[in-house]
């Protein structure tokens, strides 16, 4: 296991580098610099000393190849350099959004789980019964109906609800606090965009949850099991769903990455100052200091959600280790 | 006087020549895939709707109207107005014609994209492939709207650079899934056959690979539309996508929709509904092709 483990480990170097390459060489690709399309993006008359001065602020007179070090280097000590369009240090301004994001990221996660793995029993157990075609269709509907606008719909919903049975409309707090200062607050908060990108998530997990115990209940211990008169609900408990669960544990965890995507869209519905909302500020405000840094936290986040993913697979499944 | 074997003949060519053929294969496509069919169906009125939006469509979707703002559903606009007095059905018949369009582009160009070097990556092999698939490893790291998020960043924001945004993240999804399949196909001996002729390396790619991985890249390249839509939809609805006052449904969800949400529903309700059955019907209808074009799962 430790073996697999440091090989896996050194695997993830090379994509960490290339994407770092890539988010740093990217911003350098826009024409002219990057201080110039900040300050004289608008169009306005700007003094070059002033764009002298932003390019001596980020290091951008510095050799190209001391900037791209200097700019790894600062993820091992977590200093990312500082905002384009606010000053502030970039891992300050983070670090202020993180606690959020994570929470729902969290949430997001426990509440797939929870609807995911119940409905992709059920739809499998009863494939191509009525019952199958509806939680067919509800996790095809969870993929293609998109977060914000069921964040958009929650809120609406939340509203109309609310003004009908108190008699006055009630819309969930925006301004944070940590769950372990008031989690009534907090919770209120939280509960309906982790709901949001929950249904999304658990759509991917009851589909992923459904074909695989299809495949295995087709498995000769299952029929062994079978014909060995156990109960129906062991064999699918004990034999069948233990096996079917690995691969929904790696689209769980693969997809707890692409959680971020779904923040991005959906703390902007729920004006939730998280992460996501910070890289959309960030683009639409050309500040390209921020988005690079965010852009590549967002992959390393990806990349070694995925390593862990692996070890969690190699772990539980002694097959891999042996490959 | 015809023979006996002629006339045969004839009856075969005409059973052969007959469209009914085609009508039966679409029947027995929706008796075995009922669900494919309904996502068929609302992929060809999608299609149709954005092919005669001029006709189709009441009003000029960009034409404000300040003498009917914020009308609830009602026989003039049977889907109401935005706060502009923009007739909504109009202007999510047109956004039909940009999700499409954009879908489509996307989808075709990112998924051909990375077919060729999927394809090509298999056929040389070696060192490489070994280098392509790391560089592949790197773009794979990116969340998909993180990747066209960084790329609008650099870009800037339009109609062009959006379809540009999602579909440099498709290039190395489609190209790593086209590659495992040209694995096998490159140690086919009619490559082998094709290579001993000392055809070129581009003949055998194109005329020899391709035409035999397009089962799995039809099947990408619908997953394809409708992730397109649905990312085309969000970064317009950011703000940062398609811009005004171009009818788009992403954009159609932004601002007014939002802040006037609880004294006109309809506002964001109906361009959310367009989104969702727009993938829907892409997620179904690709699901039924994967079924039907993958033999593992047709055996079953």
């Amino acid at each position: 296991m430790w073996q697999y483990t440091f090989k896996r480990l050194l695997l993830t170097i090379p994509t960490l580098f290339g994407a770092a390459l890539l988010v740093f060489f990217l911003l350098r690709l826009i024409p002219g610099d990057i201080c110039m399309v900040r300050l004289g993006g608008t169009g306005a008359l700007v003094d070059p000393a002033q764009i002298e001065q932003c390019r001596v602020e980020l290091g951008l007179d510095k050799p190209v190849i001391l900037q791209f070090f200097a700019w790894i280097g600062g993820f091992f000590v977590f200093d990312l350099g500082t905002s384009m369009w606010t000053g502030r240090p970039i891992s300050e301004e983070i670090g202020l959004r993180f606690a959020l994001s994570l929470q729902i990221a969290v949430m997001a996660t426990i509440i797939s789980i929870l609807i995911a793995i119940p409905l992709g029993t059920i739809s499998a157990v009863k494939q191509d019964t009525w019952i199958d075609y509806v939680v067919r269709v509800i996790s095809i509907g969870g993929i293609a109906i998109p977060s914000f606008w069921l964040g958009i719909v929650i809120i609406l919903g939340l509203l109309i609800v609310t003004q009908n049975w108190f008699g006055e409309p009630w819309m969930p707090p925006i301004n944070y606090r940590p769950i372990w200062e008031d989690p009534a607050h907090n919770l209120a908060q939280t509960i309906w965009p982790a709901l949001a990108i929950g249904y999304r998530y658990a759509a991917v997990a009851t589909r992923m949850t459904r074909s695989t115990l299809l495949e295995v209940l087709r498995e000769d211990y299952v029929r062994t099991a079978r014909a060995k008169g156990l109960v129906e609900h062991l064999i699918i408990n004990r034999h069948a769903l233990r096996n079917a669960l690995l691969p929904v544990i790696t689209i769980i965890g693969i997809e707890f990455a692409f959680l971020m995507g779904g923040l991005v869209v959906t703390e902007q519905v729920f004006n939730l100052n998280g992460i996501g909302k910070l890289l959309v500020q960030s683009v639409s405000q050309n500040d390209y200091t921020m988005t690079q840094a965010l852009v590549m936290l967002v992959v390393i986040v990806f990349v070694l959600s995925n390593f862990v993913v692996d070890l969690a697979y190699a772990w539980l499944d002694p097959r891999i280790r042996y490959r | 006087m015809a023979t006996t074997s002629e006339i045969r003949v004839e009856a075969a060519f005409e059973e052969f020549e007959r469209p009914r053929w085609r009508v039966s294969g679409i029947w027995q496509f929706a008796r075995r895939q009922p669900l494919g069919a309904a996502g068929g169906i609302i992929v060809i009125i999608m299609i149709l709707a954005a092919l005669f939006a001029d006709v189709l469509a009441p009003y000029d979707p960009v034409a404000n109207d300040f003498m009917a703002m914020s009308e609830a559903p009602s026989w003039t606009h049977p889907l109401g107005t935005d706060q502009f007095g923009r007739d909504l059905l109009s202007r999510i018949i047109y956004g039909a014609r940009t999700a499409l369009f954009v879908g489509f582009v996307a989808a075709f160009v990112g998924g051909t994209a990375g077919l060729i070097l999927g394809v090509t990556s298999a056929y040389f092999g070696g060192l490489f492939d070994l280098v392509f698939q790391r560089v592949m490893d790197v773009f794979m790291a990116f969340p998909l709207v993180i990747m066209a998020l960084a790329v609008v960043a650099i870009l800037g924001k339009g109609t062009e650079n959006v379809i540009l945004a999602i579909l440099i993240p498709f290039i190395p999804r489609c190209a790593r899934v086209v590659r495992s399949s040209a694995l096998s196909i490159r140690e086919m001996p009619y490559v082998d056959a094709a290579r001993a002729l000392g055809y070129r390396h581009h003949r055998i790619i194109l005329r020899h690979m391709i035409p035999n991985v397009t089962a799995p890249f039809l099947i990408m390249l619908t997953a394809f539309v409708g992730q397109a839509i649905l990312l085309e939809a969000s970064l317009s609805y950011l703000g940062l996508g398609v811009q005004e006052p171009t009818p788009a449904w992403g954009l159609m969800l932004q601002g007014g929709a939002e802040e006037y949400a609880e004294s006109a529903p309809w506002m964001p309700i109906f361009p959310g509904i367009a989104i969702s059955l727009a993938v829907f019907g892409f997620n179904l209808f690709g699901d039924a092709i994967r079924d039907t074009l993958d033999p593992r799962l047709r055996a079953r």
